[in-house]
Protein backbone atom coordinates (compact mmCIF):
# COMPACT_ATOMS: atom_id res chain seq x y z
CA UNK A 1 0.00 0.00 0.00
CA UNK A 2 2.86 2.36 0.77
CA UNK A 3 4.31 1.54 -2.66
CA UNK A 4 1.05 2.44 -4.41
CA UNK A 5 1.13 5.92 -2.86
CA UNK A 6 4.81 6.75 -3.32
CA UNK A 7 5.32 10.25 -4.68
CA UNK A 8 8.09 9.04 -6.98
CA UNK A 9 5.91 6.38 -8.57
CA UNK A 10 5.23 7.02 -12.26
CA UNK A 11 2.06 9.11 -12.58
CA UNK A 12 -0.35 9.49 -15.48
CA UNK A 13 1.71 12.21 -17.16
CA UNK A 14 4.86 10.07 -16.86
CA UNK A 15 3.21 7.23 -18.74
CA UNK A 16 2.02 9.74 -21.31
CA UNK A 17 5.47 11.33 -21.63
CA UNK A 18 7.25 8.01 -22.13
CA UNK A 19 4.69 6.41 -24.45
CA UNK A 20 3.03 9.18 -26.44
CA UNK A 21 5.43 11.77 -27.89
CA UNK A 22 2.58 13.35 -29.89
CA UNK A 23 0.15 13.71 -26.93
CA UNK A 24 -2.12 16.73 -27.44
CA UNK A 25 -3.67 17.73 -24.13
CA UNK A 26 -7.23 19.05 -24.14
CA UNK A 27 -8.67 21.19 -21.38
CA UNK A 28 -11.94 22.15 -19.77
CA UNK A 29 -15.43 20.80 -19.23
CA UNK A 30 -17.11 23.61 -21.26
CA UNK A 31 -19.34 24.27 -18.27
CA UNK A 32 -17.35 25.94 -15.57
CA UNK A 33 -13.72 25.01 -15.36
CA UNK A 34 -10.68 22.89 -16.01
CA UNK A 35 -9.73 20.43 -13.30
CA UNK A 36 -5.97 19.83 -13.08
CA UNK A 37 -6.59 16.57 -11.18
CA UNK A 38 -7.77 15.00 -14.43
CA UNK A 39 -5.63 15.25 -17.55
CA UNK A 40 -6.74 14.16 -20.98
CA UNK A 41 -5.96 14.36 -24.64
CA UNK A 42 -5.30 12.54 -27.88
CA UNK A 43 -2.21 10.64 -28.95
CA UNK A 44 -1.12 7.95 -31.38
CA UNK A 45 -0.73 4.37 -30.26
CA UNK A 46 0.08 1.55 -32.60
CA UNK A 47 -0.82 3.59 -35.69
CA UNK A 48 -4.20 5.04 -34.61
CA UNK A 49 -5.39 7.88 -32.45
CA UNK A 50 -6.58 7.06 -28.96
CA UNK A 51 -8.07 9.25 -26.23
CA UNK A 52 -6.29 9.19 -22.90
CA UNK A 53 -7.88 10.33 -19.64
CA UNK A 54 -5.99 10.04 -16.38
CA UNK A 55 -5.89 11.24 -12.82
CA UNK A 56 -2.70 13.11 -11.95
CA UNK A 57 -1.55 13.37 -8.33
CA UNK A 58 1.73 15.28 -8.67
CA UNK A 59 5.30 14.47 -7.69
CA UNK A 60 6.20 17.33 -5.35
CA UNK A 61 4.16 19.41 -2.93
CA UNK A 62 3.75 22.24 -5.41
CA UNK A 63 2.35 20.00 -8.14
CA UNK A 64 0.31 18.01 -5.66
CA UNK A 65 -1.37 21.19 -4.46
CA UNK A 66 -1.99 22.29 -8.04
CA UNK A 67 -3.46 18.88 -8.87
CA UNK A 68 -5.40 18.74 -5.61
CA UNK A 69 -3.54 15.50 -4.79
CA UNK A 70 -5.30 13.80 -7.67
CA UNK A 71 -8.76 14.30 -6.17
CA UNK A 72 -11.05 15.37 -9.00
CA UNK A 73 -13.90 17.81 -8.73
CA UNK A 74 -17.11 17.60 -10.80
CA UNK A 75 -15.38 19.69 -13.51
CA UNK A 76 -12.81 16.94 -13.86
CA UNK A 77 -15.41 14.21 -14.32
CA UNK A 78 -17.32 16.37 -16.78
CA UNK A 79 -14.10 16.95 -18.72
CA UNK A 80 -13.62 13.18 -18.81
CA UNK A 81 -17.16 12.75 -20.14
CA UNK A 82 -16.56 15.34 -22.82
CA UNK A 83 -13.33 13.73 -23.95
CA UNK A 84 -14.64 10.17 -24.17
CA UNK A 85 -17.71 11.37 -26.08
CA UNK A 86 -15.29 13.07 -28.46
CA UNK A 87 -13.52 9.73 -28.75
CA UNK A 88 -16.83 8.04 -29.48
CA UNK A 89 -17.61 10.57 -32.20
CA UNK A 90 -14.33 9.92 -34.00
CA UNK A 91 -14.14 6.23 -33.17
CA UNK A 92 -11.02 6.39 -31.03
CA UNK A 93 -10.30 3.76 -28.41
CA UNK A 94 -10.13 5.11 -24.86
CA UNK A 95 -7.34 4.54 -22.35
CA UNK A 96 -7.82 5.65 -18.76
CA UNK A 97 -5.07 5.86 -16.13
CA UNK A 98 -6.59 5.55 -12.67
CA UNK A 99 -4.71 7.08 -9.75
CA UNK A 100 -6.70 8.91 -7.09
CA UNK A 101 -7.34 8.69 -3.35
CA UNK A 102 -10.96 9.50 -4.28
CA UNK A 103 -13.17 12.29 -5.53
CA UNK A 104 -12.57 15.58 -3.72
CA UNK A 105 -14.56 15.85 -0.49
CA UNK A 106 -15.21 19.58 -0.42
CA UNK A 107 -18.06 22.03 -0.10
CA UNK A 108 -17.71 23.41 -3.63
CA UNK A 109 -17.50 19.92 -5.12
CA UNK A 110 -20.67 18.81 -3.33
CA UNK A 111 -22.57 21.93 -4.35
CA UNK A 112 -21.53 21.43 -7.96
CA UNK A 113 -22.92 17.89 -7.86
CA UNK A 114 -20.00 15.55 -7.23
CA UNK A 115 -22.22 12.46 -6.94
CA UNK A 116 -24.09 13.22 -10.15
CA UNK A 117 -20.86 13.99 -11.98
CA UNK A 118 -19.57 10.52 -11.06
CA UNK A 119 -22.80 8.69 -11.88
CA UNK A 120 -23.06 10.36 -15.26
CA UNK A 121 -19.43 9.58 -16.04
CA UNK A 122 -20.20 5.94 -15.31
CA UNK A 123 -23.23 6.19 -17.55
CA UNK A 124 -21.21 7.68 -20.40
CA UNK A 125 -18.53 4.97 -20.15
CA UNK A 126 -21.23 2.29 -19.98
CA UNK A 127 -22.69 3.48 -23.27
CA UNK A 128 -19.52 3.84 -25.36
CA UNK A 129 -19.16 1.50 -28.31
CA UNK A 130 -15.45 2.26 -28.84
CA UNK A 131 -12.95 -0.03 -27.07
CA UNK A 132 -12.07 1.07 -23.55
CA UNK A 133 -9.16 0.03 -21.34
CA UNK A 134 -8.48 1.18 -17.79
CA UNK A 135 -5.14 0.78 -16.02
CA UNK A 136 -5.02 1.29 -12.26
CA UNK A 137 -1.47 2.65 -12.01
CA UNK A 138 -1.34 3.67 -8.35
CA UNK A 139 -4.30 4.16 -6.09
CA UNK A 140 -7.85 3.34 -7.12
CA UNK A 141 -9.86 5.01 -4.40
CA UNK A 142 -13.61 4.51 -4.28
CA UNK A 143 -16.23 5.87 -6.68
CA UNK A 144 -13.84 8.61 -7.73
CA UNK A 145 -11.65 5.92 -9.29
CA UNK A 146 -14.42 3.70 -10.60
CA UNK A 147 -15.76 6.64 -12.61
CA UNK A 148 -12.87 6.09 -15.04
CA UNK A 149 -12.81 2.30 -14.80
CA UNK A 150 -16.10 1.04 -16.23
CA UNK A 151 -14.13 -0.33 -19.19
CA UNK A 152 -13.93 -3.39 -21.46
CA UNK A 153 -10.64 -4.33 -19.84
CA UNK A 154 -9.34 -3.30 -16.44
CA UNK A 155 -5.64 -3.84 -15.75
CA UNK A 156 -3.74 -3.16 -12.60
CA UNK A 157 -0.06 -2.70 -11.84
CA UNK A 158 1.34 -5.24 -9.43
CA UNK A 159 1.76 -2.80 -6.54
CA UNK A 160 -1.32 -0.70 -7.19
CA UNK A 161 -4.38 -0.82 -4.92
CA UNK A 162 -8.07 -0.48 -5.74
CA UNK A 163 -10.79 -0.42 -3.12
CA UNK A 164 -14.29 0.60 -2.10
CA UNK A 165 -12.89 3.24 0.24
CA UNK A 166 -9.51 4.28 1.49
CA UNK A 167 -8.32 2.06 4.36
CA UNK A 168 -8.29 5.17 6.56
CA UNK A 169 -11.95 5.94 5.86
CA UNK A 170 -12.93 2.29 6.23
CA UNK A 171 -11.15 2.11 9.56
CA UNK A 172 -12.82 5.31 10.75
CA UNK A 173 -16.24 3.97 9.79
CA UNK A 174 -16.01 0.36 10.99
CA UNK A 175 -13.57 0.62 13.89
CA UNK A 176 -14.42 4.26 14.67
CA UNK A 177 -10.67 4.77 14.78
CA UNK A 178 -8.51 5.81 11.83
CA UNK A 179 -5.50 4.10 13.42
CA UNK A 180 -6.80 0.69 12.36
CA UNK A 181 -6.05 1.49 8.71
CA UNK A 182 -3.48 -1.33 8.27
CA UNK A 183 -6.04 -3.87 9.51
CA UNK A 184 -8.69 -2.33 7.26
CA UNK A 185 -6.32 -2.53 4.30
CA UNK A 186 -5.88 -6.23 5.04
CA UNK A 187 -9.62 -6.87 5.37
CA UNK A 188 -10.57 -4.92 2.25
CA UNK A 189 -8.50 -7.14 -0.08
CA UNK A 190 -7.30 -4.29 -2.20
CA UNK A 191 -4.15 -5.64 -3.87
CA UNK A 192 -3.94 -6.42 -7.56
CA UNK A 193 -3.78 -10.13 -6.88
CA UNK A 194 -6.86 -9.98 -4.60
CA UNK A 195 -8.82 -8.16 -7.26
CA UNK A 196 -7.73 -10.58 -9.95
CA UNK A 197 -8.95 -13.47 -7.81
CA UNK A 198 -12.28 -11.71 -7.24
CA UNK A 199 -12.73 -11.32 -10.99
CA UNK A 200 -12.77 -7.53 -10.85
CA UNK A 201 -9.66 -6.97 -12.98
CA UNK A 202 -8.44 -8.83 -16.05
CA UNK A 203 -4.66 -8.68 -15.86
CA UNK A 204 -2.03 -7.92 -13.22
CA UNK A 205 0.79 -6.03 -14.95
CA UNK A 206 4.12 -6.97 -13.35
CA UNK A 207 6.38 -4.13 -12.23
CA UNK A 208 10.15 -4.05 -12.71
CA UNK A 209 12.31 -5.26 -9.84
CA UNK A 210 11.89 -3.18 -6.64
CA UNK A 211 8.83 -1.45 -8.03
CA UNK A 212 7.67 0.97 -10.71
CA UNK A 213 9.17 3.99 -8.94
CA UNK A 214 12.68 2.74 -9.73
CA UNK A 215 12.04 2.36 -13.45
CA UNK A 216 9.53 4.80 -14.96
CA UNK A 217 10.45 4.20 -18.57
CA UNK A 218 10.47 0.42 -18.30
CA UNK A 219 7.15 0.40 -16.47
CA UNK A 220 5.59 2.66 -19.08
CA UNK A 221 6.77 0.29 -21.76
CA UNK A 222 5.23 -2.77 -20.12
CA UNK A 223 1.95 -0.93 -19.65
CA UNK A 224 1.96 0.26 -23.27
CA UNK A 225 2.50 -3.31 -24.57
CA UNK A 226 -0.34 -4.61 -22.42
CA UNK A 227 -2.69 -1.82 -23.55
CA UNK A 228 -1.80 -2.46 -27.20
CA UNK A 229 -2.51 -6.15 -26.84
CA UNK A 230 -5.77 -5.47 -25.00
CA UNK A 231 -7.00 -2.97 -27.58
CA UNK A 232 -6.23 -5.37 -30.45
CA UNK A 233 -8.26 -8.00 -28.65
CA UNK A 234 -11.28 -5.72 -28.12
CA UNK A 235 -11.09 -4.14 -31.56
CA UNK A 236 -11.59 -7.57 -33.10
CA UNK A 237 -15.10 -7.59 -31.63
CA UNK A 238 -17.98 -5.71 -33.29
CA UNK A 239 -19.14 -2.52 -31.53
CA UNK A 240 -22.51 -4.04 -30.64
CA UNK A 241 -20.98 -7.14 -29.19
CA UNK A 242 -18.41 -5.01 -27.36
CA UNK A 243 -21.20 -3.08 -25.64
CA UNK A 244 -23.05 -6.28 -24.78
CA UNK A 245 -19.90 -7.93 -23.44
CA UNK A 246 -19.14 -4.91 -21.26
CA UNK A 247 -22.68 -4.98 -19.88
CA UNK A 248 -22.48 -8.69 -19.15
CA UNK A 249 -19.16 -8.22 -17.41
CA UNK A 250 -20.43 -5.57 -14.99
CA UNK A 251 -23.86 -7.13 -14.49
CA UNK A 252 -22.05 -10.26 -13.33
CA UNK A 253 -20.09 -8.43 -10.62
CA UNK A 254 -20.94 -9.84 -7.22
CA UNK A 255 -20.95 -13.53 -8.19
CA UNK A 256 -24.60 -14.04 -7.36
CA UNK A 257 -26.20 -14.95 -10.62
CA UNK A 258 -25.32 -15.87 -14.17
CA UNK A 259 -24.07 -12.92 -16.14
CA UNK A 260 -27.18 -12.38 -18.23
CA UNK A 261 -29.83 -13.24 -15.66
CA UNK A 262 -32.99 -11.42 -16.43
CA UNK A 263 -31.74 -9.62 -19.48
CA UNK B 1 -19.32 38.28 22.11
CA UNK B 2 -19.99 37.03 25.61
CA UNK B 3 -23.60 37.97 25.33
CA UNK B 4 -23.99 36.08 22.08
CA UNK B 5 -22.64 32.96 23.67
CA UNK B 6 -25.06 33.30 26.54
CA UNK B 7 -27.98 33.73 24.20
CA UNK B 8 -26.99 30.60 22.32
CA UNK B 9 -26.81 28.58 25.48
CA UNK B 10 -30.19 29.80 26.65
CA UNK B 11 -31.76 28.97 23.32
CA UNK B 12 -30.40 25.46 23.61
CA UNK B 13 -31.69 25.04 27.14
CA UNK B 14 -34.91 23.13 26.40
CA UNK B 15 -33.07 20.60 24.23
CA UNK B 16 -34.07 17.07 25.15
CA UNK B 17 -31.47 14.34 24.92
CA UNK B 18 -31.26 13.10 21.35
CA UNK B 19 -32.40 9.60 20.67
CA UNK B 20 -33.40 7.43 17.77
CA UNK B 21 -37.02 7.82 16.63
CA UNK B 22 -37.93 4.42 18.12
CA UNK B 23 -37.39 5.90 21.58
CA UNK B 24 -39.36 8.97 20.58
CA UNK B 25 -41.68 8.75 23.53
CA UNK B 26 -44.34 11.38 23.80
CA UNK B 27 -42.25 14.21 22.30
CA UNK B 28 -40.86 15.02 18.87
CA UNK B 29 -37.09 14.69 19.05
CA UNK B 30 -36.71 17.72 16.79
CA UNK B 31 -39.10 20.36 18.11
CA UNK B 32 -39.83 18.68 21.47
CA UNK B 33 -43.54 19.26 21.12
CA UNK B 34 -45.69 16.49 22.57
CA UNK B 35 -46.78 13.98 19.97
CA UNK B 36 -48.27 10.55 20.45
CA UNK B 37 -47.39 7.47 18.45
CA UNK B 38 -50.91 7.46 16.99
CA UNK B 39 -50.62 11.08 15.87
CA UNK B 40 -47.27 10.33 14.32
CA UNK B 41 -48.55 7.29 12.50
CA UNK B 42 -51.57 9.18 11.21
CA UNK B 43 -49.19 11.81 9.84
CA UNK B 44 -47.02 9.19 8.03
CA UNK B 45 -44.25 9.59 10.63
CA UNK B 46 -44.00 13.32 10.07
CA UNK B 47 -44.15 15.52 13.15
CA UNK B 48 -47.48 17.40 13.00
CA UNK B 49 -45.85 20.38 14.74
CA UNK B 50 -42.52 21.00 13.01
CA UNK B 51 -42.86 18.84 9.90
CA UNK B 52 -39.76 16.81 10.66
CA UNK B 53 -39.72 13.67 8.51
CA UNK B 54 -38.78 10.65 10.60
CA UNK B 55 -37.19 7.73 8.79
CA UNK B 56 -39.46 4.97 7.54
CA UNK B 57 -38.46 1.35 7.31
CA UNK B 58 -38.89 -0.47 4.02
CA UNK B 59 -42.20 -2.11 4.93
CA UNK B 60 -43.72 1.19 6.06
CA UNK B 61 -42.55 2.84 2.88
CA UNK B 62 -44.03 0.12 0.70
CA UNK B 63 -47.30 0.40 2.65
CA UNK B 64 -47.37 4.17 2.02
CA UNK B 65 -46.65 3.94 -1.71
CA UNK B 66 -48.07 0.64 -2.99
CA UNK B 67 -51.81 0.21 -3.39
CA UNK B 68 -53.06 -2.27 -0.79
CA UNK B 69 -52.69 -5.91 -1.78
CA UNK B 70 -50.76 -5.29 -5.01
CA UNK B 71 -47.16 -5.82 -3.82
CA UNK B 72 -45.39 -8.81 -5.33
CA UNK B 73 -41.75 -9.15 -4.31
CA UNK B 74 -38.99 -9.60 -6.91
CA UNK B 75 -35.62 -11.24 -6.19
CA UNK B 76 -36.48 -11.47 -2.50
CA UNK B 77 -34.86 -14.88 -2.24
CA UNK B 78 -31.35 -13.51 -2.79
CA UNK B 79 -29.31 -13.82 0.39
CA UNK B 80 -26.09 -11.99 1.25
CA UNK B 81 -22.84 -13.92 1.53
CA UNK B 82 -19.40 -13.03 2.83
CA UNK B 83 -17.12 -13.18 -0.21
CA UNK B 84 -14.12 -11.60 1.54
CA UNK B 85 -14.41 -13.36 4.93
CA UNK B 86 -14.55 -9.84 6.25
CA UNK B 87 -13.79 -9.19 9.87
CA UNK B 88 -13.48 -5.81 11.55
CA UNK B 89 -14.26 -5.45 15.23
CA UNK B 90 -16.83 -8.16 14.49
CA UNK B 91 -17.37 -10.70 11.74
CA UNK B 92 -19.49 -9.56 8.80
CA UNK B 93 -21.68 -12.67 9.04
CA UNK B 94 -22.52 -11.73 12.64
CA UNK B 95 -23.44 -8.21 11.60
CA UNK B 96 -25.66 -9.63 8.85
CA UNK B 97 -27.38 -11.99 11.26
CA UNK B 98 -27.97 -9.19 13.74
CA UNK B 99 -29.37 -6.88 11.06
CA UNK B 100 -31.69 -9.65 9.97
CA UNK B 101 -32.93 -10.21 13.53
CA UNK B 102 -33.44 -6.50 14.12
CA UNK B 103 -35.26 -5.74 10.89
CA UNK B 104 -36.73 -9.03 9.71
CA UNK B 105 -35.17 -8.25 6.34
CA UNK B 106 -32.56 -10.29 4.49
CA UNK B 107 -30.99 -7.22 2.86
CA UNK B 108 -31.04 -3.43 2.75
CA UNK B 109 -33.38 -3.16 -0.23
CA UNK B 110 -36.85 -4.50 -0.91
CA UNK B 111 -37.81 -4.87 -4.55
CA UNK B 112 -41.13 -5.70 -6.12
CA UNK B 113 -43.86 -5.02 -8.63
CA UNK B 114 -47.01 -3.24 -7.49
CA UNK B 115 -49.55 -0.60 -8.33
CA UNK B 116 -49.04 2.99 -7.25
CA UNK B 117 -52.23 5.05 -7.38
CA UNK B 118 -53.47 2.54 -9.92
CA UNK B 119 -50.35 2.63 -12.11
CA UNK B 120 -48.19 -0.47 -12.47
CA UNK B 121 -44.63 0.17 -11.34
CA UNK B 122 -41.44 -1.61 -10.34
CA UNK B 123 -40.69 -0.32 -6.84
CA UNK B 124 -37.43 -0.52 -4.89
CA UNK B 125 -37.21 0.65 -1.30
CA UNK B 126 -34.07 0.85 0.81
CA UNK B 127 -34.00 0.35 4.57
CA UNK B 128 -31.41 2.32 6.49
CA UNK B 129 -31.73 0.08 9.54
CA UNK B 130 -30.07 -2.78 7.64
CA UNK B 131 -26.33 -1.98 7.91
CA UNK B 132 -26.97 1.68 7.15
CA UNK B 133 -28.79 0.85 3.93
CA UNK B 134 -25.42 0.03 2.43
CA UNK B 135 -25.14 -1.40 -1.08
CA UNK B 136 -23.43 -4.76 -1.35
CA UNK B 137 -23.79 -7.48 -3.96
CA UNK B 138 -27.38 -8.39 -3.09
CA UNK B 139 -28.63 -4.80 -3.21
CA UNK B 140 -26.93 -4.39 -6.60
CA UNK B 141 -28.37 -7.64 -7.88
CA UNK B 142 -31.88 -6.93 -6.58
CA UNK B 143 -31.75 -3.53 -8.23
CA UNK B 144 -30.66 -5.10 -11.53
CA UNK B 145 -33.35 -7.75 -11.35
CA UNK B 146 -35.92 -5.08 -10.54
CA UNK B 147 -34.84 -3.21 -13.67
CA UNK B 148 -35.12 -6.46 -15.64
CA UNK B 149 -38.66 -6.92 -14.30
CA UNK B 150 -39.55 -3.35 -15.24
CA UNK B 151 -38.35 -4.06 -18.77
CA UNK B 152 -40.19 -7.40 -18.96
CA UNK B 153 -43.41 -5.82 -17.75
CA UNK B 154 -42.95 -2.55 -19.61
CA UNK B 155 -43.48 -0.52 -16.44
CA UNK B 156 -41.61 2.47 -14.96
CA UNK B 157 -39.11 2.23 -12.13
CA UNK B 158 -39.47 4.03 -8.80
CA UNK B 159 -36.74 3.71 -6.17
CA UNK B 160 -36.75 5.20 -2.67
CA UNK B 161 -33.19 5.50 -1.38
CA UNK B 162 -31.81 5.62 2.16
CA UNK B 163 -28.18 4.61 2.27
CA UNK B 164 -24.80 5.43 3.65
CA UNK B 165 -23.22 4.23 0.40
CA UNK B 166 -21.27 1.18 -0.69
CA UNK B 167 -20.92 -1.60 1.89
CA UNK B 168 -17.38 -1.77 3.26
CA UNK B 169 -17.61 -5.44 4.22
CA UNK B 170 -17.91 -6.62 0.63
CA UNK B 171 -14.99 -4.44 -0.41
CA UNK B 172 -14.40 -3.89 -4.10
CA UNK B 173 -17.45 -6.00 -4.99
CA UNK B 174 -19.62 -3.31 -3.38
CA UNK B 175 -17.91 -0.67 -5.49
CA UNK B 176 -18.68 -2.73 -8.57
CA UNK B 177 -22.40 -2.59 -7.72
CA UNK B 178 -22.26 1.09 -8.66
CA UNK B 179 -21.15 0.08 -12.16
CA UNK B 180 -23.70 -2.71 -12.25
CA UNK B 181 -26.69 -0.53 -11.38
CA UNK B 182 -25.63 2.09 -13.93
CA UNK B 183 -25.38 -0.57 -16.66
CA UNK B 184 -28.84 -1.88 -15.73
CA UNK B 185 -30.29 1.64 -16.01
CA UNK B 186 -28.71 2.00 -19.45
CA UNK B 187 -30.89 -0.89 -20.55
CA UNK B 188 -34.00 0.63 -18.95
CA UNK B 189 -33.32 3.83 -20.88
CA UNK B 190 -33.09 1.84 -24.11
CA UNK B 191 -36.67 0.78 -23.53
CA UNK B 192 -37.72 4.40 -22.86
CA UNK B 193 -39.10 3.46 -19.45
CA UNK B 194 -39.14 6.27 -16.89
CA UNK B 195 -37.17 6.15 -13.66
CA UNK B 196 -38.02 8.31 -10.66
CA UNK B 197 -35.81 8.33 -7.59
CA UNK B 198 -37.01 9.51 -4.19
CA UNK B 199 -34.05 10.45 -2.01
CA UNK B 200 -34.66 10.20 1.71
CA UNK B 201 -32.52 10.91 4.74
CA UNK B 202 -29.72 10.06 4.32
CA UNK B 203 -28.62 9.17 0.78
CA UNK B 204 -24.86 9.42 0.44
CA UNK B 205 -21.74 7.92 -1.09
CA UNK B 206 -21.88 5.19 -3.70
CA UNK B 207 -25.67 5.05 -3.90
CA UNK B 208 -25.97 8.78 -4.57
CA UNK B 209 -23.06 8.54 -7.02
CA UNK B 210 -24.67 5.75 -9.05
CA UNK B 211 -28.32 4.92 -9.73
CA UNK B 212 -29.89 7.52 -7.40
CA UNK B 213 -28.65 10.49 -9.45
CA UNK B 214 -29.41 8.91 -12.84
CA UNK B 215 -33.18 9.14 -12.51
CA UNK B 216 -35.21 11.04 -15.09
CA UNK B 217 -36.80 12.94 -12.23
CA UNK B 218 -35.21 13.20 -8.79
CA UNK B 219 -37.38 13.92 -5.78
CA UNK B 220 -36.28 14.32 -2.18
CA UNK B 221 -38.04 14.40 1.16
CA UNK B 222 -37.54 17.60 3.20
CA UNK B 223 -34.32 17.82 5.18
CA UNK B 224 -32.71 14.70 3.71
CA UNK B 225 -28.92 14.64 3.78
CA UNK B 226 -27.74 14.20 0.18
CA UNK B 227 -23.97 14.18 -0.12
CA UNK B 228 -21.26 12.18 -1.85
CA UNK B 229 -18.98 12.59 1.15
CA UNK B 230 -20.36 12.72 4.68
CA UNK B 231 -20.26 16.06 6.54
CA UNK B 232 -17.72 14.81 9.09
CA UNK B 233 -15.14 13.98 6.43
CA UNK B 234 -15.76 17.28 4.64
CA UNK B 235 -15.24 19.16 7.90
CA UNK B 236 -12.01 17.29 8.53
CA UNK B 237 -10.77 18.01 5.00
CA UNK B 238 -11.74 21.65 4.78
CA UNK B 239 -11.29 22.40 8.51
CA UNK B 240 -14.33 24.63 8.58
CA UNK B 241 -17.69 24.29 10.27
CA UNK B 242 -20.45 23.50 7.82
CA UNK B 243 -23.78 25.35 7.94
CA UNK B 244 -26.60 23.18 9.36
CA UNK B 245 -28.47 22.99 6.05
CA UNK B 246 -25.38 21.95 4.11
CA UNK B 247 -26.10 19.01 1.83
CA UNK B 248 -29.78 18.91 2.76
CA UNK B 249 -32.56 18.54 0.17
CA UNK B 250 -33.40 22.24 0.15
CA UNK B 251 -29.79 23.18 -0.50
CA UNK B 252 -29.48 20.52 -3.22
CA UNK B 253 -32.57 21.96 -4.86
CA UNK B 254 -31.09 25.45 -4.73
CA UNK B 255 -27.90 24.17 -6.35
CA UNK B 256 -29.78 22.52 -9.17
CA UNK B 257 -29.05 18.95 -8.16
CA UNK B 258 -32.62 17.66 -7.73
CA UNK B 259 -36.03 18.44 -9.25
CA UNK B 260 -38.32 18.80 -6.27
CA UNK B 261 -38.57 18.60 -2.50
CA UNK B 262 -41.79 16.76 -1.72
CA UNK B 263 -43.67 16.45 1.57
CA UNK B 264 -44.32 12.84 2.49
CA UNK B 265 -48.09 13.31 2.51
CA UNK B 266 -47.88 14.43 -1.15
CA UNK B 267 -45.33 11.88 -2.29
CA UNK B 268 -47.55 9.16 -3.69
CA UNK B 269 -49.68 11.57 -5.71
CA UNK B 270 -46.62 13.45 -6.90
CA UNK B 271 -44.93 10.28 -8.14
CA UNK B 272 -48.13 9.12 -9.84
CA UNK B 273 -48.58 12.46 -11.57
CA UNK B 274 -44.99 12.58 -12.79
CA UNK B 275 -45.25 9.02 -14.10
CA UNK B 276 -48.43 9.91 -15.95
CA UNK B 277 -46.71 12.88 -17.56
CA UNK B 278 -43.51 10.98 -18.37
CA UNK B 279 -45.43 8.11 -19.89
CA UNK B 280 -47.82 10.44 -21.69
CA UNK B 281 -45.06 11.45 -24.08
CA UNK B 282 -44.93 8.13 -25.87
CA UNK B 283 -48.27 8.84 -27.51
CA UNK B 284 -47.02 11.90 -29.36
CA UNK B 285 -46.93 11.61 -33.12
CA UNK B 286 -43.82 13.61 -33.87
CA UNK B 287 -41.92 12.25 -36.81
CA UNK B 288 -38.29 11.77 -35.91
CA UNK B 289 -36.24 14.49 -37.56
CA UNK B 290 -34.11 13.01 -40.31
CA UNK B 291 -31.12 14.72 -41.88
CA UNK B 292 -32.22 16.62 -44.94
CA UNK B 293 -29.79 16.27 -47.85
CA UNK B 294 -30.81 19.72 -49.12
CA UNK B 295 -29.78 21.47 -45.96
CA UNK B 296 -26.04 21.28 -45.51
CA UNK B 297 -24.01 23.24 -43.00
CA UNK B 298 -21.81 24.63 -45.73
CA UNK B 299 -20.33 28.08 -45.18
CA UNK B 300 -21.82 30.84 -47.36
CA UNK B 301 -24.99 28.86 -48.13
CA UNK B 302 -28.13 30.91 -48.72
CA UNK B 303 -29.41 32.12 -45.39
CA UNK B 304 -32.89 32.53 -46.82
CA UNK B 305 -33.05 28.81 -47.53
CA UNK B 306 -32.15 27.96 -43.98
CA UNK B 307 -34.70 30.39 -42.61
CA UNK B 308 -37.38 29.01 -44.90
CA UNK B 309 -36.52 25.52 -43.78
CA UNK B 310 -36.68 26.53 -40.15
CA UNK B 311 -40.13 28.06 -40.69
CA UNK B 312 -41.29 24.94 -42.46
CA UNK B 313 -40.12 22.84 -39.55
CA UNK B 314 -41.82 25.10 -37.07
CA UNK B 315 -45.12 24.76 -38.92
CA UNK B 316 -44.99 20.99 -39.09
CA UNK B 317 -43.78 19.05 -36.13
CA UNK B 318 -41.18 21.13 -34.41
CA UNK B 319 -43.12 24.10 -33.19
CA UNK B 320 -41.68 23.77 -29.74
CA UNK B 321 -38.32 24.79 -31.14
CA UNK B 322 -39.67 28.30 -31.23
CA UNK B 323 -41.41 28.11 -27.90
CA UNK B 324 -44.91 27.85 -29.30
CA UNK B 325 -47.29 25.03 -28.70
CA UNK B 326 -48.16 23.32 -32.00
CA UNK B 327 -51.76 22.97 -30.84
CA UNK B 328 -52.14 26.73 -30.40
CA UNK B 329 -51.29 27.47 -33.98
CA UNK B 330 -53.40 27.56 -37.09
CA UNK B 331 -52.90 24.16 -38.74
CA UNK B 332 -52.28 25.79 -42.13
Amino acid sequence: MQLARRQDRPLALDYIKHTFPDFAELHGDRLRGDDPAIVGGMATLDGRTIMIVGQQKGHDLKERQLRNFGMPRPEGYRKAQRLVLLAQKFQMPVLTLVDTPGAFPGVDAEEAGQAGAISRTLQVFAGLTVPTVAVVIGEGGSGGALALALCDRVYMLENAIYSVSSPEACSAILWRDAAQAPQAAEALRLTALDLYRLGVIDVVIPEPRKGAHKHHRATAKVVARQVEAGLREIEAISPDERLRARRRKFLAMGMLAPADAGF
Amino acid sequence: MNEQVTVQITSKEPAAPEGPPETLGPRCSECHAPVTAQQLEAALSVCPHCGHHFPLNAAERVAQLADPGTWREVAGDLQPSDPLDFYDSRAYVDRLAEAHLETGLSEAMLTGLCRLAGRRVALGVMDFRFLGGSMGSVVGERFSQLVASAIDEGVPLVVVTASGGARMQEGILSLMQMAKTVVALDMLAEHSLPFISVLTDPTTGGVLASFATLADVMLAEPGALLLFTGPRVIEQTTREKLPPDFGRSESSLAHGQIDLVVQRRDLKQQVAQLLALLEGGVRCDFEPVRPDPEVVPRGGGPLAQAVARAKELSLSSRGWLFGTDPQDRDPT
